[in-house]
């Protein structure tokens, strides 16, 4: 069915005319016949608009999200508010329709936004340097690790057992052929082990802030053993308003997921993933970095810049292959960091440490219940339970509460935000009581 | 033209877009444009929009050695004074929605409203992706019947969602590849990428852990087939290809290719940029191919989003399909839907869950409301479009300093050169694209393909009207036709755009790249 097209068939006749062919067909002589496909789509005839809302609407209804149930599921995406200007915002055509901003002089906006968004990532991680977005957290992890392989020409990788395991999937895939190799650190009671400065062949360190199983690292600690490797750490943004920076740390790299920052879950994206590092490594970041200049009258303005970086430049010699990124919704971070303000990111995360240390001790102490480590955490924590996870998991959501991830066997994580009222964590802990009894 | 750039800049009064009133595609006042304050600038202490929830439990505080001492500096501000500045923002971009942008290589056809409705749908939003499947099965379904038409319109039938964008399609392309020889005991050092390529492909390779060997192109803008010959042994592990390719060239020894491809024993790689010529005609795994991408982000209407989000899809074919990421959405025999991760000889993952799902639901519901029949037509019109315009630059001369740098009918897009005006006007492309900004038209790609001197690479789409591309030809004409008279003025351009040209140069030397606070 045609459907966005507006070629009426005098319009088709005319331009046929003009071009000097007979037909649409015509314009395809130089497909070789053996490769034609010679026969329709098998893909259903189109449908009126209010059919495929119909369908979507249909197969929406057939997922329980967030909205259906008390959810503590977290692990990397966390069900937090998505205040209703950024849907307004994000809306905009003139956000939501252009192409990369290729011509500054029509693209201040989205120029102007990716600065402003620069400003907050190093403002949130206390590094000098942030790009205008990558993917996601795990892709940003393994970017990273590119970065460092190729700035220190070292090949070994030390990665926590603690780092998000979707970020050490991604990347051992990523690295595949770089001829590197990839070494566990271990955890004890929640945090990475690291006692003595790392061997000369390492090219970078990464951990999680908070790791994977909710706790607080001690990066101070940890970085004081890097030698001259980068360390990279994988941290969630929202956490930064409590937490200490990792760039007064020590930290050379910090990536991570920016889907708490204003971005709904989307069952996984798009979201975005931020990259922020040392001044030193100015010229290897990967992706778009726009910076303030001035036009011909001297006024104010933004372009893409340090482009000799990138792929349509250098092409086998830029630092990434990376392309179209996430910039609306890295808007949506800028919006969000701004709604939040300064002193909301604050309460915000103290909210969430209040409210974390409240559902830990609440649920530790039902019987069959454990924690998996005693370490402080912000917004997240990792249980251990008498019975088998996935089937608690079961239990509680046939009752309308979704008690978070099941991590392994016995490892529950439990992630609150700030939708999670004491109420829904009462709640939680009388459905995990009935579960485990 | 009776004012010169001379004298707009002896005489303060006069401002530069009343001189050469134009239809300018982003207008701003000059008081306006003196007021180009970030959102920090707008800070003031104490002001705020957030209001936190009710403290409901005891109060905790983190121990002190992992306290940060000073808040980070992000702005103070209500939320009517960040609703204006975002919205003033916006008026400072140019967008699809408000004009034609022929944008060569990147299909920017309309993004259809109803995708945003049913992406916002609670279900779709609010649905975490550790859901159990059992209780995501909408989303999976709706995954599986992407995948299912995706590989339908690529004659490939494994299809992996995962990958975010185009280049990190590429990236899983080059990935499999590696994993397939490996699994054969079979070690290769090159991939092969013509020329014309995308500067994501050599990228591409060298993340890949490849070395790039580049590959001609011939008279007729297709792969320069001995070059290829010679280039082609058991070292090389792929070749990445376009087809058409970036010049909206249709190779038509596509056959002959994919075999001396296939002889060396390497996978022949479908970079689907250009997807949008061929729809319901030709497919690549028709053509030989072993692995494409597909740009969601182009092709199948997910907006832009000023640089992202987009989807970069993978099919394979059945030999290349034991190492496609995981985990990959699969129908059961019982009809419902699950997440396979049992995939040993799989790359593994590219990323965080499963992919940019919201862009899914958007390009999953462009393939329900097209059809098969509709994205045929789709590809003929956009074909048709595209040919039209090229017609309709002759018709009027301007072909004669622009010359198509290949002189056939095109696919999709065609390239033209700017090398004659230049020589003749000069007028270099990046004056002829400046200048199109004061004329309310985005400009097409410049510069690229590398191969062509003084590239503009242009693709209308086929949503466009037959009027919107007349118009564009006409402001092609009076932007030479004025260049012949008086070329300072397209040197000088744009003129009524919120800012005029930047310093780029100066941008780099000395980057600024965040707001000092
Ligand atoms: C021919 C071609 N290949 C690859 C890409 C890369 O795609 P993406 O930007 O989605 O990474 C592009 C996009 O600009 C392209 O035009």
């Amino acid at each position: 069915m045609s459907r966005y097209t507006s070629a009426t068939e005098t319009d088709r006749q005319e331009m046929l005319a003009a071009i000097g062919v007979e037909s649409i067909d015509d314009l395809f002589a130089d497909v070789p016949e053996g490769v034609r496909l010679g026969r329709p789509l098998d893909i259903a005839p189109g449908k009126p608009e209010q059919e495929v809302f119909a369908r979507l609407r249909d197969l929406a209804a057939k997922n329980v999200s967030a909205e259906d149930e008390i959810s503590f599921l977290g692990a990397g995406m966390y069900d937090h508010y998505v205040p209703a200007l950024i849907d307004s915002i994000l809306s905009r055509s003139e956000f939501l329709t252009p192409y990369t901003p290729y011509q500054p002089e029509i693209s201040q906006g989205g120029l102007q936004v990716m600065f402003e968004y620069q400003t907050a990532i190093s403002e949130l991680t206390g590094l000098p340097v942030s790009n205008a977005s990558v993917y996601e957290g795990p892709s940003a992890v393994a970017a990273a690790g590119w970065l460092a392989h190729t700035h220190t020409k070292k090949t070994k990788f030390l990665v926590s057992e603690s780092l998000h395991p979707h970020s050490l999937e991604t990347l051992a895939t990523t690295s595949a052929g770089w001829g590197t190799t990839i070494e566990m650190l271990p955890v004890v009671n929640g945090l990475t082990q690291l006692d003595e400065v790392v061997g000369d062949d390492v090219a970078a360190i990464f951990v999680g802030q908070p790791n994977f199983h909710g706790a607080i690292e001690d990066i101070a600690a940890l970085s004081q053993f890097k030698g001259s490797a980068l360390l990279v750490v994988q941290a969630d943004p929202l956490t930064l308003g409590v937490l200490r920076s990792p760039g007064e740390d020590g930290v050379d790299i910090c990536v991570g997921e920016g889907q708490t920052l204003g971005n709904r879950l989307d069952f996984g994206g798009p979201s975005f993933g931020f990259f922020a590092a040392s001044q030193a490594l100015l010229r290897r970041m990967p992706g778009r970095i726009a910076g303030e200049t001035t036009d011909v009258d001297g006024r104010r303005g933004f372009v893409l810049t340090l482009q000799t970086r990138e792929q349509h430049i250098r092409r086998e010699k830029a630092t990434s292959n990376i392309c179209t990124a996430q910039a609306l919704n890295a808007l949506a971070g800028v919006i969000y960091l701004s709604w939040l303000g300064r002193e909301g990111l604050v309460e915000l995360g103290e909210l969430l440490v209040s409210r974390t240390h409240y559902a830990r001790e609440t649920l530790a102490a039902i019987d069959g219940v454990e924690l998996w480590h005693d370490q402080p955490v912000v917004r997240e924590f990792a249980l251990k339970l008498s019975k088998n996870a996935h089937e608690v998991v079961e239990f509680c959501s046939a009752r309308g509460v979704n008690p978070g991830f099941a991590f392994d066997d016995n490892g529950l994580l439990v992630a609150i935000t700030e939708q999670r009222s004491k109420a829904d964590i009462d709640r939680l802990a009388e459905v995990l009581k009935e579960a485990l009894a | 033209m009776s004012i010169t750039e001379n004298q707009l800049h002896a005489d303060p009064s006069i401002e530069a877009h009343e001189l050469h009133p134009q239809r300018s595609a982003v207008i701003e006042t000059e008081q306006q444009r003196d007021h180009a304050k970030t959102i920090y600038e707008k800070s003031k202490p104490g002001r705020r929009a957030f209001v936190a929830p009710e403290l409901d439990v005891p109060k905790h505080e983190l121990p002190a050695k992992f306290r940060r001492a000073e808040a980070p500096k992000l702005p103070e501000i209500a939320e009517p004074e960040i609703v204006r500045h975002y919205n003033r923002l916006s008026k400072r971009n140019f967008d699809l929605d408000s004009g034609f942008y022929p944008l060569g290589s990147c299909t920017m056809k309309h993004n259809p409203k109803l995708h945003e409705r049913v992406a916002a749908l609670p279900g779709h939003a609010r649905l975490h992706p550790l859901t159990n499947p059992k209780r995501a099965q909408g989303a999976l379904e709706l995954m599986h019947s992407l995948q299912v038409a995706l590989g339908e319109i690529a004659g490939l039938p494994h299809v992996s969602l995962q990958p975010s964008a185009g280049s990190h399609g590429e990236l899983a392309g080059v990935l499999v590849t590696r994993a397939y020889h490996e699994d054969r005991g079979d070690f290769r050092t090159k991939i092969l990428t013509p020329d014309t390529a995308h500067g994501t492909n050599p990228a591409t390779v060298t993340m890949g852990g490849y070395e790039v060997v580049k590959v001609g192109t011939n008279a007729d803008g297709g792969v320069d087939i001995e070059d290829l010959r010679a280039k082609a042994d058991d070292q090389v592990a792929c070749l990445m290809l376009t087809n058409p390719n970036t010049l909206g060239v249709f190779d038509a020894n596509i056959e002959e290719i994919a075999k001396i491809v296939h002889g060396v024993g390497a996978t022949l790689y479908y970079d689907g940029a250009n997807l949008n010529a061929v729809m319901g005609k030709t497919r690549p795994g028709d053509m030989g191919f072993d692995i494409v991408h597909y740009n969601l982000h182009k092709t199948f209407t997910q907006p832009h989003g000023g640089g992202g989000p987009g989807a970069g899809p993978i099919a394979v074919s059945d030999r290349i399909e034991p190492y496609i990421t995981k985990p990959q959405v699969v129908k059961l025999e019982d009809g419902t839907f699950d997440l396979d991760f049992d995939r040993p000889k799989s790359i593994g993952r590219l990323r965080g869950f499963q992919g940019n799902f919201g862009v899914f639901v958007r390009s999953y519901a462009y393939i329900l409301s097209l059809g098969g029949d509709g994205l045929q037509e789709a590809s003929e019109l956009a074909v048709l479009n595209a040919n039209y315009l090229l017609a309709k630059l002759r018709e009027l001369g301007v072909t004669d300093l622009l010359p198509p740098a290949y002189d056939r009918l095109c696919m999709h897009e065609f390239v033209l050169s700017g090398a004659p005006m230049k020589r003749e006007l000069g007028l270099k492309t990046l004056d002829l694209a400046k200048r199109l900004l004061d004329h309310n038209f985005h400009p097409p790609t410049v510069y690229f393909p590398l191969l062509v001197e003084e590239a503009l690479l242009i693709e209308p789409t086929e949503t466009e009207t037959k009027e919107t591309l007349d118009a564009f030809a006409e402001a092609m004409a009076e932007i030479l036709r004025e260049g012949a008279e008086d070329p300072e003025i397209a040197r000088n351009a744009p003129y009524g755009t919120p800012v005029r040209r930047l310093d780029e140069a100066g941008a780099a030397k000395r980057p600024v790249i965040r707001q000092p606070l």
